[in-house]
């Protein structure tokens, strides 16, 4: 749910491997009057519903949104605003209300980025999963030429499985 | 990083003999395959080279070290960290000249020549370990460091200790001709 896509790019800039990963996700919109039939209480920094499953909104769902404004379960929302930095050495991290996109470069030039749900926490230990993957299962394979496309079945069987752990994990990230 | 630096323990090991004889076994068949010790030698650097140029981002992913600010740190950092990793020896520092771009690792001990006595006498002057010559002139061209890398004494053809020599060259762009 919480991982969008994975992208690896080569030196010289050309994309070797592309994973999307979207899962559908239910959205429920309902009008309601006060009083409000459902239970709401606040949990990991969403607003989720408590008590009161009615007409596709169940127990568990979290709030999105009230009248079209987004909730985080905080009283301010974050503005980040994007300021560009003199002598920045290449993005790391670029945040949307939709999504954030987190890139990390290595000194020999390959770039791992990955688009995930603004609230996924644990993105940076994800690229640098991401990387040992690579490192393993592109490169210590014999047949595979640097800077190509990737096809290594085992390369995309690790990835998919390292990002299921780290959605699992949701908000807190793998491995803490 | 919490994380220690170094892998998890694989569940299963490979022995060190199995991978000094499958060097040896090598070496050999590459003597057959050439009769000039140059070719053979030649023949190891590229392969050294084809693992470096892999083996590089496996350091890098599996040790989590920052970038080197001098020649002299990646000269340590090579000798403490990557031998260490994937040998398990540590070979001392040396910086052999005033510049600061030429540097000599002497190993005292070499796990890839432990059953190794001496060289054949027609084979005199080949560098029995040069593999290990091209893995680290191929590590360092991927981070971006050109660097000729060479035995200077082996102590399979007699000499005291076993010393390699890494020289750094400079990079093909000239900050100062762009100002200009």
């Amino acid at each position: 749910m919480a991982i969008f896509s994975v992208y690896v790019v080569n030196k010289a800039g050309g994309l070797i491997y592309q994973l999307d990963h979207y899962a559908p996700r239910s959205d429920t919109e309902k009008t309601f009057s006060f009083p409000l039939d459902l239970v709401l209480r606040p949990r990991d920094e969403r607003v989720v519903v408590a008590f009161g499953q009615r007409d596709g909104i169940r127990v568990g769902h979290a709030v999105l949104a009230i009248n079209g404004a987004e909730v985080n379960g905080r009283l301010t929302a974050d503005g980040k605003d994007l300021s560009p930095e003199v002598g920045s050495s290449g993005i790391e991290m670029l945040e949307t209300d939709t999504f954030k996109l987190h890139c990390f470069q290595t000194l020999t030039g390959i770039k791992f980025v990955v688009l995930a749900d603004p609230r996924q926490a644990g993105i940076d230990a994800l690229l640098r999963k991401i990387y040992e993957i690579y490192s393993d299962f592109a490169l210590k394979n014999p047949f595979y030429s640097l800077e190509m496309p990737i096809r290594c079945e085992l390369f995309d069987q690790n990835l998919k499985l390292a990002l299921e752990v780290a959605e699992k994990a949701g908000p807190f990230g793998p491995g803490s | 990083m919490s994380r220690p630096p170094g892998r998890k323990q694989d569940s299963h090991k490979i022995s060190r003999e199995l991978f000094v004889l499958t060097y040896g076994a090598l070496v050999a068949q590459l003597c057959k395959d050439y009769e000039k010790d140059e070719d053979v030698n030649s023949c190891l650097d590229k392969m050294g080279y084809g693992i470096g140029i892999r083996l590089i981002d496996d350091f890098l992913a599996h040790s989590d070290v920052k970038r080197c600010r001098s020649y002299s740190e990646t000269a340590d950092m090579i000798a403490q960290v990557a031998f260490k990793m994937y040998l398990g020896v540590t070979p001392s520092v040396n910086c052999s000249s005033a510049a600061g771009n030429e540097f000599s690792l002497i190993l005292d001990k070499n796990p890839l020549v432990d059953f190794v006595e001496e060289l054949p006498v027609e084979r005199a002057s080949l560098c029995y370990c040069n593999l290990l010559c091209g893995v680290i002139r191929g590590a360092l061209e991927m981070v971006h460091l050109a660097a000729e890398v060479t035995f200077l004494q082996d102590r399979l053809k007699g000499d005291a200790v076993t010393e390699i020599g890494i020289t750094f060259l400079r990079r093909a762009e000239d900050k100062k001709a762009k100002k200009k």
